[in-house]
């Protein structure tokens, strides 16, 4: 019997904070007209959140072009198809691998940040200060991350899939011997922009709202302690992470089924 | 670091972002290949369009000169109905034939346009009346499967295999 | 320097001033907790004078910083009111909280600065946020704030290189950048050396007595409070346990008011956390003599 109570109470209590989080969300929502009056705020945060994301996500996007070259040139030889070689990366990496490893890197490197960095402000007293100063912290502090959070994310997908590209030519073109003419113009014509370069920029655009959205929250709602801050930032790098895993899954489905 | 610092690299990381999306878009993609010159439209009928889809290009001796734009059911004639863009630098006589063509053995589907002979070119909103149908794999074993029997009927009277 | 406001002053509508009443802030009958079991606050009523620095003394877990945050609306009691300036403090009310908290200035116990500015910025702070005063004008109050705690020469250090000290003290210039009305201490001498702390408390008064504000200084400090404080309440767990000036209490002859004042280590206030009897965890007899 009491297994059964200590699970009723379990859901419930994931329900509540499914609601809390909604409301959160909502809030955040509502501050972001103020936060753009406050452009300056936005840009300092797209610096933080973006800027420095670039190095890890054209390092990874280059190294992930490279191993899908040469991978996919393996594959394709067998079929005398190496020249199809530069649409299959392209297409795996625009509407896929682009917006989810560029999404999840940035779970790991923006969002732990967002939230360690939130977190200890709550730790510091200084959103409880600021609040005291009539200074609405969710339009001067919260809003403008998510904003930059939203803006930086499809343009780090664009650039991981582009430079991924780029490094897949290199591979295959230089070091594997495939035809350059072909390689550019099988993929152009094959590739729809709206389709596949479209939907993969919409795809990045929300896994960009959930990422910062989640990273965010964790770090609102942290215990002030160490061990807090730690469990918070787990916990944003996970949630981010199978959240975006399962909206590629739904939005591939929606966006990639009908022929 | 500065403001003016900071704003500068932001509006970098804009910029280079959008570089990569008109790369993707231009370079990697089919962008540039349509939309930036004027076309005319034609319609044709089919009696089976096979595996052709919208932005399916339309080609004639092997080089694209327009788009599928739209596919539906005539339901008066219950035929295929399919509305092209044709470049408009390029005309066709009136009488031209229009194929459903495969690229390739298994490649995707597009409309071969074959030049008739009359003076009198298609204009926007003509029809052509020449068509094609898609080869559809089924009816193609079926005719096999019909010829064989036949002819094993003439040389050998062995019953005939399952024919359509 | 007192300086322009952006708000309407306490003015009704007919043009007549609304007489001012001795205490700027009434706590009536105000029970809270922070869960619904454990009551830290029970029907306690409380009056702070208007212009007065008023003391709040206690050990930790008495109720004292969440009185402070019941005044400040960062909480809402289960039941009683708050009121400040005769005007009930309404959580949800967002106009009237953002009126509210505009009149007030409060110290954390850390300084809760912000990391990511300057010492200049972090005073200047509320001057940009509710005024839209010129930089020029900004950096003279913001300069004349740093020099009233005495840090006019730090105004452009990064926080990281202050110390615990200095930060209490820049916290209280960003506190007072408004010239608040009410100015609430957390704590302002916890871990501060006696020279810090001598500072501290001679800014409390003086800040108080010149510009008229009302101080409500939070803390379990007994011999700085008695010796700024115009009036002093003694809390314990929940409740009042006394209250008065200051030589009232020193002298009260109630053994719980004189254990706290005195530092006496036991007393009402066990020094024991309640445990089993100490022959059971030690397993000790008392042996008959043979």
């Amino acid at each position: 019997m009491n297994a059964i109570a200590l699970l009723g109470a379990r859901t419930l209590e994931v329900l509540r904070s499914f609601g809390h989080a909604a409301f959160f969300f909502a809030d955040l929502v509502r501050a972001m007209p103020a936060a753009m009056r406050r452009f300056g705020l936005v840009v300092a945060q797209i610096h933080a959140i973006g800027n420095l994301s670039l190095v890890i996500i054209l390092a990874s996007g280059l190294a992930v072009g490279f191993v899908l070259a040469l991978q996919m040139y393996y594959a394709l030889v067998t079929y005398g198809a190496t020249e199809s070689l530069g649409l299959i990366v392209n297409l795996s990496l625009v509407r896929e691998l682009g917006p989810v490893v560029a999404a999840l890197l940035f779970a790991g490197r923006a969002g732990t940040s967002l939230t360690a960095e939130i977190g200890l402000m709550k730790a510091g007293e200084q959103i409880a200060a600021m609040e005291m100063m009539a200074v609405d912290t969710k339009s001067r502090v919260l809003a403008p991350r998510f904003i930059g959070g939203l803006v930086s994310m499809p343009l780090l997908a664009i650039l991981f899939s582009a430079v991924g590209i780029l490094g897949a030519y290199v591979v295959a073109v230089l070091l594997l011997g495939v035809d350059a003419g072909n390689f550019w113009s099988i993929m152009q014509s094959r590739v729809d922009v709206w389709r596949d370069v479209g939907n993969g920029v919409l795809k990045s655009f929300v896994f960009g709202i959930i990422c910062t959205a989640v990273a965010l929250y964790q770090g609102y709602e942290t215990q002030a302690t160490p061990e807090g801050v730690a469990y918070a930032t787990t916990r944003t790098v996970v949630i981010s992470s199978l959240s975006v895993l399962g909206m590629d899954f739904v939005l591939t489905a929606l966006m990639f089924s009908t022929g | 670091m500065s403001k003016k610092g900071i704003e500068t690299l932001v509006g970098l990381f804009v910029l280079l972002g959008f570089a990569g999306l008109v790369f993707l878009s231009l370079k990697a993609a089919n962008l540039a290949s349509f939309g930036t010159r004027d076309s005319y439209t034609v319609s044709a009928r089919f009696d089976n369009i096979g595996g052709l889809k919208e932005r399916s290009p339309v080609r004639s001796a092997g080089v694209t000169v327009g788009r599928v734009t739209s596919i539906s059911l005539d339901s008066k004639m219950f035929q295929g109905l399919v509305t092209m863009e044709l470049d408009k630098g390029v005309e066709f006589p009136v009488d031209s034939s229009a194929k459903i063509l495969t690229s390739g053995l298994l490649g995707d589907q597009y409309i071969g346009i074959e030049p008739g002979y009359e003076e009198k070119v298609l204009a926007s909103g003509d029809v052509i009346r020449q068509t094609q149908s898609a080869v559809v794999l089924e009816n193609l074993i079926g005719q096999f499967l019909f010829s064989k029997a036949a002819e094993g009927g003439d040389a050998d009277p062995q019953p005939a295999g399952g024919k359509k | 320097m007192r300086m322009p406001r952006r708000t309407t002053p306490a003015v009704s509508p007919a043009g007549t001033t609304r007489l001012k009443s001795d205490s700027l802030i009434e706590i009536d009958h105000v029970t809270f907790g922070y869960d619904a079991s454990r009551a830290i606050l029970k029907d306690v009523t409380l009056r702070f004078a208007r212009g007065k620095v008023t003391s709040i003394l206690g050990g930790s877990g008495c109720g004292k910083t969440t009185l402070l945050r019941l005044i400040g609306g960062s909480a809402e009691p289960s039941s009683g009111e708050v009121r400040f300036d005769g005007q009930r403090v309404d959580t949800h009310d967002r106009e009237g909280m953002f009126r509210l908290r505009r009149r007030l200035g409060m110290l954390f116990q850390f300084g809760a600065l912000f990391t990511d500015l300057s010492v200049f910025e972090n005073v200047a702070f509320p001057l940009r946020e509710h005024t839209d005063l010129p930089e020029a004008m900004i950096r003279d109050i913001v300069l004349m704030k740093l020099n009233a705690v005495g840090l006019r020469g730090a105004a452009n250090l990064r926080i990281s290189e202050v110390s615990g000290g200095m930060a209490r003290r820049i916290a209280l210039a960003r506190a007072i950048a408004l010239d608040p009305e009410l100015i609430m201490y957390d704590e302002p001498f916890a871990g501060l050396d006696l020279i810090s702390m001598g500072v501290a408390a001679n800014l409390i008064r003086t800040l108080n007595d010149v510009t008229g504000a009302t101080s409500l200084v939070v803390s379990h400090d007994v011999p700085e409070c008695m010796a700024i404080s115009d009036h002093v309440i003694l809390m314990a767990p929940g409740r009042i346990v006394a209250q008065g000036t200051p030589s009232d209490l020193m002298n009260s002859t109630d053994p719980e008011v004189r254990q706290f004042v005195r530092g006496e280590p036991d007393g009402p206030v066990k020094f024991h956390y309640p445990a089993r009897p100490l022959a059971d965890d030690f397993d000790v007899r008392a042996e008959a003599a043979a």
